[in-house]
């Protein structure tokens, strides 16, 4: 056999239940393996396993994993300290959170060389400055010398690819590296491990939930569910022509289709109306000059990379953060800034759902008492008419109404939304803003909560303010898109006016930075051009805030004048000194 | 409901139903001691002191020559009853305050919290000694000294727990809802606080318990001819190098009582959390 890596037979168990059950797959040396699945799959579990480490509560009950000439569960303590970190390495999911806070870069990636004797210190950091620049790392001459806390997600990433792979493992295990990141930074991480596990040669296992990642990485993709393989076959088989009803499960809630019937257009009396906001914390400024219309029965997507003030905006709306200047009217009414002026009716027209479920339900009331609080707090319903309305609210939601006895630990992550959805529709609204209300959940389960919604959409003429940082779920919902890109408005328009060419350069580098569904891509998409030079920028003048990362800036414009609002060909206004945005023209 | 409770005993680890039944037994003792006593706590019923255990005085007789037993069946009530009163005081109080700093304006924060450090930097021994010292001992005083030394951490813990609650998503959902300070304060915080705070309720018994026993052992406590446990200890203390009952049975039984609750407070957070869960 030419198999680097080989797994039979796996059998991980927690207590008394088997959470992975007769796992097997090999990998030639070298390849690149996916496995994916939804939460609760095993894939973590899995990936543990290969380096012969079960987590607190499981046992590694059965089966043979083997790394080139070893087998891995046969050895002692001894024989996997020297494994793990050496041969085989690790990359987690967050790298923030595995990174020691109060140790130097440098100290942190040349451990595993130094601690298994692989080379003398001053080897091994002439080897991460080597590894630092491969990765396309800046300043890697210097970069060792920060402390982890003065570089960003995507940067910490990448230094923990760098740590990993220091040692030369045979196998590096890359535990959904990119869950974390923004899109934008996403691709140029992906891009920056794949060409180092090649340059290195090592045979990696890739753990994701994000079949379009996984297509730009893998050779060959397990598909688990509930610990079971449902599909091992090579990348371009499984993802073109998948054999199991499950992949094709996953493959359709990966890339939501078009779920909302059109909105009404502008010709309606705005619902809500935004003129001239800005908000902050303190003095730091977030929000600035945004304006934004949502019609009765509308959707506005609100999307932008994290810290970008797309939940600032909502909090602004809901009354939680009193903005600095503007106004914000609904329904003809200014509402008045702070929670405290606002009356109960006007609290009741407009609802938040928060991202997590989690944190957005007391864990001390149960299901009936969540939802039955609203009816009677707006409504007066009390007794037997709020019980029949809280059952009639749970079917809405396709929820059985035996649920509203329950507390809401025990339920599944889409049930909890689902109700956190039925409280905000408890109130009867005429707007909801959903804050990220599918990020937290599973493709497949996220996939439904969209569909709901559009249903209630299109049942209660509600309108929707939906924030989210993934452009196909917008898409999907939307009738209005509007860009964040820290905390100003690049783009506002119609849904249809954003698949034209000619849009913000900061939306082209988004919605080119998602991955497409097929092998490839990431080779197609070649590195971002060079920003070009530009001078000193003025000081004090009000310039756009994406300059320093925009591949379309002009010099003696961009960095000296204000932005302008303008008209694209394909309708949506943008905040750009070029009329047509990222693309070709004359200038 | 007794179905419910031989459920919850029944999930006790072993040394949380070993904690209950010592905390039943005292509450028990508490109640009907005086009642269960074979003599008069005060009369002198023994012709030795210092006596050993024999079958007429089966914990032996103190350096008056008076019923050990008796003595410390009378005495329960005031150690538990006292204690269980001014762990109320102090741990409501504390509860109390936290949940208002939770819900009010900065300033009001700020001013609660800095009122309640400046009672933490007065030592409380001290404070309880000059307060006794002054006034002059009585069981209201001494409850009330109690409270006013441990309230303060009762607070300190409370706010810490209802501070971080007020940041959760649901309350936030409650605030966007346009609910008062005092459902959120309520119904949104204090449901999700409780389980930690009766186990720092159980805690704060224990040190009160140990308070007035030490105060009584300095003659500051309940006043003779009444005796609590501490006391008990403090009469006797010239009957150490005898190893005589009278002064090791009051010492055990400050033990047994301390370490009891302290067993069975131990077991219940896991529980508190899992019980939140059913309901």
């Amino acid at each position: 056999m030419n198999s680097h890596v080989e797994v039979r037979g796996l059998n991980v168990v927690a207590g008394g239940t088997s959470i992975v059950a007769d796992v097997g797959f090999s990998i030639p040396r070298g390849g690149v393996l996916a496995l994916i699945g939804e939460s609760g799959s095993g894939k973590t579990t899995i990936a543990m396993a290969l380096m012969g480490y079960a987590r607190l509560g499981c046992r590694i009950a059965g089966g043979t994993v083997r790394v080139g000439d070893k087998d891995v569960l046969s050895l002692d303590e001894d024989g996997l300290a020297a494994l793990r970190g050496d041969r085989v390495s690790y990359i987690a999911q967050s790298a923030a959170a595995s990174f020691n806070p109060s140790r130097r870069i440098m100290d942190q990636v040349v451990e595993p060389a130094v601690n298994h004797g692989r080379m003398d210190r001053k080897a091994a950091e002439a080897k991460a400055v080597a590894l630092f620049r491969s990765l396309a790392l800046p300043d890697p001459d210097s970069i060792g010398e920060r402390y982890p806390h003065q570089l960003s997600g995507g940067q910490l990433q990448r230094l923990m690819a760098a740590m990993a792979l220091i040692t030369g493992p045979e196998l590096v295990i890359l535990d959904e590296p990119t869950t974390a990141l923004d899109v934008t930074t996403q691709i140029e991480v992906l891009r920056a491990f794949k060409q180092a596990v090649r340059e290195q040669g090592a045979t990696a296992v890739y753990v994701s939930h994000d079949l379009a990642v996984v297509a730009q990485m893998a050779d060959a993709i397990v598909v688990l569910n509930k610990g079971r393989v449902r599909e091992n076959g090579a990348a371009v088989q499984v993802l073109q022509q998948p054999q199991d009803e499950y992949t094709r499960t996953l493959m359709a809630a990966a890339r939501p289709e078009r779920v909302a019937v059109e909105g009404p257009g502008a010709v309606r009396a705005p619902l809500l109306e935004i003129k001239g906001l800005n908000a902050g914390y303190g003095a730091t400024p977030i929000l600035r000059d945004i304006n934004l219309t949502i019609a009765r029965g509308a959707t506005l997507g609100v999307i932008g990379e994290s810290g970008s003030g797309k939940s600032t905006l909502a909090r602004v709306i809901a009354g939680m953060l009193p903005p600095s200047s503007g106004s914000v009217s609904f329904d003809g009414v200014r509402l008045p800034p702070a929670l405290s002026m606002r009356n109960k009716e006007q609290c009741r027209r407009i609802q938040l759902v928060f991202q997590n479920a989690d944190t957005a339900l007391n864990p001390a009331h149960s299901v009936g008492d969540i939802i039955g609080r609203p009816l009677a707090f707006y409504h007066g319903l009390k007794g037997a008419a709020a019980v029949r309305r809280v059952a009639e609210l749970l079917d809405l939601i396709k929820l059985p109404a035996s649920l509203a006895g329950r507390a809401c630990g025990g339920l599944s992550g889409g049930q909890k939304q689902r109700i956190n959805l039925a409280r905000a529709l408890a109130a009867k609204p005429d707007l909801i803003m959903c804050d990220e209300v599918t990020s937290a959940l599973d493709t497949v389960v996220g996939a439904a909560i969209l569909d709901l919604l559009a249903e209630l959409k299109r049942e209660l003429g509600l309108a929707y303010l939906f924030i989210s940082h993934d452009i196909a779920t917008v898409r999907a919902i939307a009738d209005d898109i509007m860009v964040l890109y820290a905390g100003t408005q690049v783009e506002t328009g119609r849904r249809q006016g954003y698949d034209a060419v000619a849009r913000h350069p900061y939306t082209d580098l988004l919605i080119g930075s998602v991955p497409e569904l097929r092998p490839g891509w990431l080779e197609e998409q070649g590195a971002r051009p060079v920003p070009p030079a530009i001078r000193q920028p003025k000081d004090g003048a009000d310039l756009c805030r994406f300059l320093p990362r925009c591949s379309w800036r002009v010099s003696g414009t961009c960095d000296q004048f204000t932005p302008p609002r303008r008209p694209t060909p394909g309708g949506n206004t943008i905040l750009c000194h070029r009329p047509e945005g990222a693309s070709e023209g004359a200038s | 409901m007794m179905n419910a409770t031989r459920t919850w005993v029944k999930a006790l680890p072993f040394s949380g139903r070993v904690g209950l039944s010592l905390v039943l037994l005292w509450l028990f003792l508490a109640v009907f001691g005086p009642l269960l006593a074979p003599y008069d706590p005060g009369a002198f019923v023994a012709h030795d002191v210092f006596a050993g255990f024999t079958a007429a005085h089966p914990l032996g007789s103190d350096y008056l020559g008076r019923d050990v037993l008796s003595r410390l069946l009378s005495g329960a009530r005031y150690s538990v009853g006292l204690a269980l009163a001014a762990a109320l005081v102090a741990s409501t109080t504390g509860t109390a305050l936290a949940l208002i700093t939770a819900v009010s304006p900065r300033w009001v924060d700020e001013g609660i919290s800095r009122f309640v450090d400046t009672l933490i930097s007065i030592p409380s021994k001290i404070l309880s000694l000059v307060l006794v010292a002054v006034v002059g001992s009585s069981l209201p005083l001494l409850l009330l000294v109690a409270s006013i030394t441990y309230f303060p951490g009762a607070f300190r813990i409370a706010r810490s727990l209802a501070v971080n609650l007020a940041q959760m998503d649901y309350v936030q959902v409650a605030r966007c809802r346009g609910e008062g300070a005092v459902y959120i304060a309520l119904r949104e915080i204090l449901p999700n606080m409780i389980h930690p705070m009766l186990a720092d309720f159980g805690l704060r018994f224990v040190f009160i318990v140990l308070l007035l026993s030490g105060l009584s052992f300095l003659g500051l406590g309940v006043q003779p001819p009444d005796a609590d446990l501490g006391s008990l200890v403090r009469e006797n203390i010239s009957g150490l190098g005898e190893a005589a009952p009278a002064i090791l049975v009051p010492a055990i039984a400050i033990a047994t009582l301390t370490v009891g609750v302290n067993l069975l407070i131990d077991s219940l957070p896991g529980r508190g959390r899992r019980m939140a869960g059913k309901e």
